[in-house]
């Protein structure tokens, strides 16, 4: 197994370059800030009189689907920064495309779930779970929507003179982390929701 | 230089790949469970393991924290410590908490259909 990391300009006194340690420390208030919900959602699901079950009030099938998508699109970014390693400018065009068209994807999907809730008059105000179901889910989609711009961004960066850039590889591969860490809040937030 | 790059890229994707296969088979595993309808703590317990695995191996291998250093180990150490601290405290003060959070006459979601 090849222990090589996947460096850009590293910085000599922290051994990483800026970029990524920005990136991490960013996620950090971004995992503060995710746990915060979910902290409030343990202490209001065990304090509620009667909570619903997931699977009785929400759409188990299409968020199964809006998992499915948001892994798939996991792995298509991070052979989008592979590619960029390789050199191939083409594949990379490839995996960031299928990484957008899978993040407007899931938008779209949930944007189905949203929808079906607004006809059955259930909003943010019905319920605490509801309360929760839309705060969580929102926050999420909204951090989403900024992937999709910034791994837009990149794409059009790459095709002109991104792609030469020094600092191009890092910027994919930090595109990458968030969008994981957007990935890893989903895996969290679709059993708590939906399966629990 | 370039070269043992690429090389060590193809041995990654075949990891990316493999992790792929993990996650998709673990999602399947979760939504099959959950038709179980098990009690609720063992659902939980088992729903709340799946995640952590699945989160797990995302940060591991995709995160590229298996390659990463120290700083960042210590930087993400640093920062579960604290999430641990912040869904401790409610928890453990959640005597205190409970009878001011929720008003018992409030419907809860199911009977909210007016």
């Amino acid at each position: 197994m090849s222990t090589a990391t996947m460096e850009h300009a590293p910085v000599e006194s922290t051994g990483i370059p800026n970029g990524k340690l920005g990136t991490w420390l960013f996620l950090a208030s971004e995992v503060m800030l995710f746990a915060t919900l979910f902290t409030s959602y343990i202490v209001l699901r065990v304090a509620a009189p009667s909570w619903p079950r997931g699977w009785d009030v929400l759409n188990v099938p299409l968020a199964t689907l809006n998992t499915f998508i948001l892994i798939t699109s996991s792995v298509t970014i991070v052979m989008a920064h592979a590619k960029v390693l390789e050199k191939d400018k083409a594949g990379f065009r490839r995996y960031m495309f299928f990484t957008l068209l899978l993040s407007f994807g899931f938008l779209i999907v949930k944007s189905f779930e949203y929808a079906s809730k607004f006809q059955h008059h259930h909003y943010p105000a019905t319920s605490i779970f509801y309360a929760i179901y839309f705060t969580t889910t929102g926050l999420h989609g909204i951090h989403v929507i900024g992937g999709i711009l910034f791994n837009a961004g990149l794409m059009i960066w790459g095709a002109g003179d991104g792609w030469e850039d020094p600092l191009f590889a890092g910027r994919v591969e930090y595109a990458g982390l968030y969008w994981h860490f957007v990935d890893i809040v989903w895996i969290f937030l679709f059993p708590a929701l939906y399966l629990l | 230089m370039s070269d043992h790059k690429a090389h060590s890229e193809a041995a990654h994707v075949k990891i990316y790949m493999m992790v792929f296969g993990a996650l998709m088979v673990l999602t399947i595993v979760t939504v099959l469970v959950s038709y179980l309808h098990l009690p609720p703590a063992l659902g939980i317990l088992i729903g709340l393991a799946i995640a952590t695995t699945k989160a797990s191996l995302v940060a591991t291998f995709f995160m590229h924290l298996k390659w990463e250093r120290r700083l960042i180990y210590g930087l993400l150490g640093l920062t579960v410590f604290f999430m641990i601290v912040l869904f401790a405290v409610p928890i453990v003060d959640n005597h205190g908490l409970k009878p001011n959070i929720i008003h018992y006459d409030q419907p809860a979601a199911e009977e909210a259909h007016h």
